[in-house]
């Protein structure tokens, strides 16, 4: 077995809390070091917010986890500090293939759009991932950032109040009770946290298995995305082929509802099954087998008075179109800033209600896509297998049946159409990719890139227009980055952003989506669009 | 937007009709359904317009 998967990250130390008379009161504490509850922690220490985060664990993930990562959660990572990282390390593709029955019925170039400074997607192993983000909390407590991981520390019981949680906490010593301002919880799927508060988590169970093999092998199949519906090899069922770094593969075979789970992850029945499919004599050895049933639900409400709710333990989806982490960073990449201004009383607690809205609206986004890609890849009854293989029939022969065939949407963000925190478009002849609640898309300047440029707090984005270099409203700073379309070499700034409009003034939020834009500055305009964006005035 | 058209717009109707059950000849039940499936897929395509594709499945749904 790999070693990374043994070798603790985060080993279990004694904390001064434990030894404490009275429960110490933390700001914020984060319940779990998966991916999400790491990138909350990180995006509250980079600013000074001191955060505890607590895992029942000390390792990386293990098993079969997430593999693709799209742009934009590398967006968010890079302004968390580890976003190059991970494009360093993993594996870029842009071309996948079709195939249904025995032949090939197409293949597709993911075409990216030129003038991102990350990739449309890497693919990357979950334990990698993990890995990087705690080399990134090991940074910053380096430079005297307040964040702590605590290893081993299982979280056993959780008492809300008005103004504060009390968690009573389980190490290999002893237990102890510690209190937060704030409680995040990032504890998976299964979340504790959720069960004992006892919420619910409604949704959709796939009544499908599949198989989850991450196997090494040193095989000359190209950098590619490789889909099967019904191979020969796998008969009636899909499969999926995937690289990802040290010559690691990631293949999911479908295996149908009734099947013994134990007997099926046996090597000596994975082994033919995978021979199988990769032929005969390609040697190859197991790294980690396997079996999941595939769900897509979600909580009602993500934010319960101080305790809110972030990934999977918000809203799980089936990994076709690999949207679980994916979404995740973008929850708490939306929470962190609100937070922040909330705890720092410079916008009111309602802000928080807009995570709610917001996040849920890409949670149901996210959901719609994924179920769609699992209700075409697993059809559900006779007539909407029979409609399935149609579309496979076609798409060999017309280009006009390809759109139609999905084995996974890839992640896209979503924009925040009728949030209350935008503000209507007044920019006329606009783009409609930057319209308010959009995710600011990147554009290359100079030897550099737009969205380093707008990270982490409100900024004023002027495009061939005036406006003052900075302005204050409620203790919020805004601070202007004046751009022009005369050092728009690649027109990439006038197509995203000004499209027939002569110029544009932006108010872009600290998560890089946009609050407000107009064609020029209004001073009373502006300000009103940043009381909106944090909660300090509803649209009349 | 166009609307669906519900009234007489096949030329020679009867020919269609025979073509149509002729495609079928010789066809297993699960050839037809493939064969119907594939034709749905087509003429969709041709269609395009969602309003009025929304408007046909509604159309065959309240069946006449
Ligand atoms: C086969 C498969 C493929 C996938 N592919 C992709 C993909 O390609 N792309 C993608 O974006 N996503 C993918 N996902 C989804 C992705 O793995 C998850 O969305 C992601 O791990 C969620 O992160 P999280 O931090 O919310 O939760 P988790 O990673 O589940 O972390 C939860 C943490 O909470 C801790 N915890 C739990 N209970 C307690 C407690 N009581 N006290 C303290 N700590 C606790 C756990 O130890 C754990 O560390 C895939 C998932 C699967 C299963």
């Amino acid at each position: 077995m790999n070693k990374i998967f043994e070798v603790p990250l985060y080993a279990y130390e004694r904390s001064p809390d434990q030894d404490a008379p009275t429960p110490v009161r933390h700001p914020v504490i984060v319940i779990g070091a998966g991916p999400i509850g790491l990138a909350a922690a990180i995006d509250l220490a980079q600013n000074d917010t001191p955060v505890v985060v607590l895992d029942d664990n000390d390792k990386v993930s293990f098993g079969s986890r997430a593999i693709c990562f799209a742009k934009r959660p590398l967006e968010i990572l890079d302004r968390l500090g580890c976003g190059h990282e991970m494009v360093e390390k993993g594996v870029e593709w842009d071309l996948g293939k079709v195939f249904f029955d025995d032949r090939q019925v197409y293949e597709f170039d993911l075409l990216p759009e030129e003038g991102h400074e990350f990739p449309a997607f890497i693919n990357l192993q979950q334990y990698y991932f993990e890995e990087y983000l705690v080399n990134r909390v090991r940074a910053l407590q380096a430079q005297g950032k307040p964040i702590e991981i605590r290893g081993k520390n299982k979280v056993e019981a959780i008492g809300t109040h008005d103004d504060h949680v009390t968690l009573e906490v389980q190490t290999p010593e002893d237990s102890y009770v510690i209190e937060a301002d704030w409680l995040i919880a990032c504890d998976g799927a299964n979340s504790p946290t959720r069960r004992m508060l006892g919420l619910d988590f409604v949704g959709r169970v796939f009544e499908d298995n599949f198989l989850i093999a991450d196997v090494i092998m040193e095989a000359d199949f190209p950098t590619e995305r490789w889909f099967w519906f019904d191979p020969p090899f796998n008969r009636g069922q899909s499969a999926l082929l995937h690289k990802q770094p040290d010559g690691v593969w990631r293949i999911d075979l479908q295996l149908g509802w009734d099947i013994d789970k134990e007997e099926e992850k046996k090597p000596e029945n994975v082994i033919p099954r995978l021979k199988a499919m990769l032929g005969e004599d390609v040697e190859f050895e197991l790294e980690w087998v396997s079996i999941y049933t595939f769900q897509c639900r979600r909580m009602e409400e993500f934010r319960h008075g101080r305790v809110i709710f972030a990934g999977d333990a918000a809203h799980q989806v089936s990994p076709f179109g690999a949207r679980g982490a994916n979404s995740g960073l973008q929850d708490t990449d939306n929470l962190i800033w609100k937070l922040q201004l909330v705890m720092d009383d410079k916008a009111p607690e309602s802000l928080l209600d807009s995570y709610d809205i917001e996040r849920i609206h890409g949670a149901d986004e996210n959901i719609l896509n994924s179920t769609r890609s699992t209700d075409f890849i697993t059809p559900k009854s006779e007539i909407s297998r029979t409609l399935r293989d149609a579309v496979l029939d076609l798409a060999e022969e017309y280009q006009f049946a390809r759109p139609l065939v999905n084995s996974g949407r890839l992640s896209v963000p979503c924009t925040y159409d009728g949030s209350p925190l935008n503000t209507a478009d007044a920019l006329e002849q606009g783009p409609a990719r930057t319209r308010p609640g959009s995710p600011c898309p990147d554009v290359p300047l100079g030897d550099g890139f737009l969205l380093p440029k707008l990270a982490g707090k409100f900024t004023l984005l002027t495009i061939d227009a005036e406006a003052p270099d900075s302005f204050e409203e409620s203790g919020i700073e805004v601070t202007r980055l004046a751009l022009s379309v005369k050092d728009d070499k690649t027109l990439a700034l006038k197509q995203r952003y000004l499209g027939a409009a002569p110029s544009a003034v932006y108010l872009i939020r600290p998560d890089q989506h946009v609050a407000a834009r107009r064609e020029s500055w209004n001073e009373n305009i502006f300000r009103a669009a940043l009381r909106r964006a944090t909660g300090q005035e509803q649209q009349k | 937007m166009t609307e669906l058209t519900l009234t007489p717009n096949i030329d020679s109707a009867d020919d269609f009709y025979a073509d149509l059950l002729a495609a079928h000849e010789g066809l297993s039940k699960a050839e037809s359904d493939a064969f119907n499936a594939r034709l749905i897929l087509v003429l969709a395509n041709h269609i395009g317009d969602r309003s009025v594709l929304s408007a046909a499945i509604e159309a065959a749904r309240r069946k006449g």
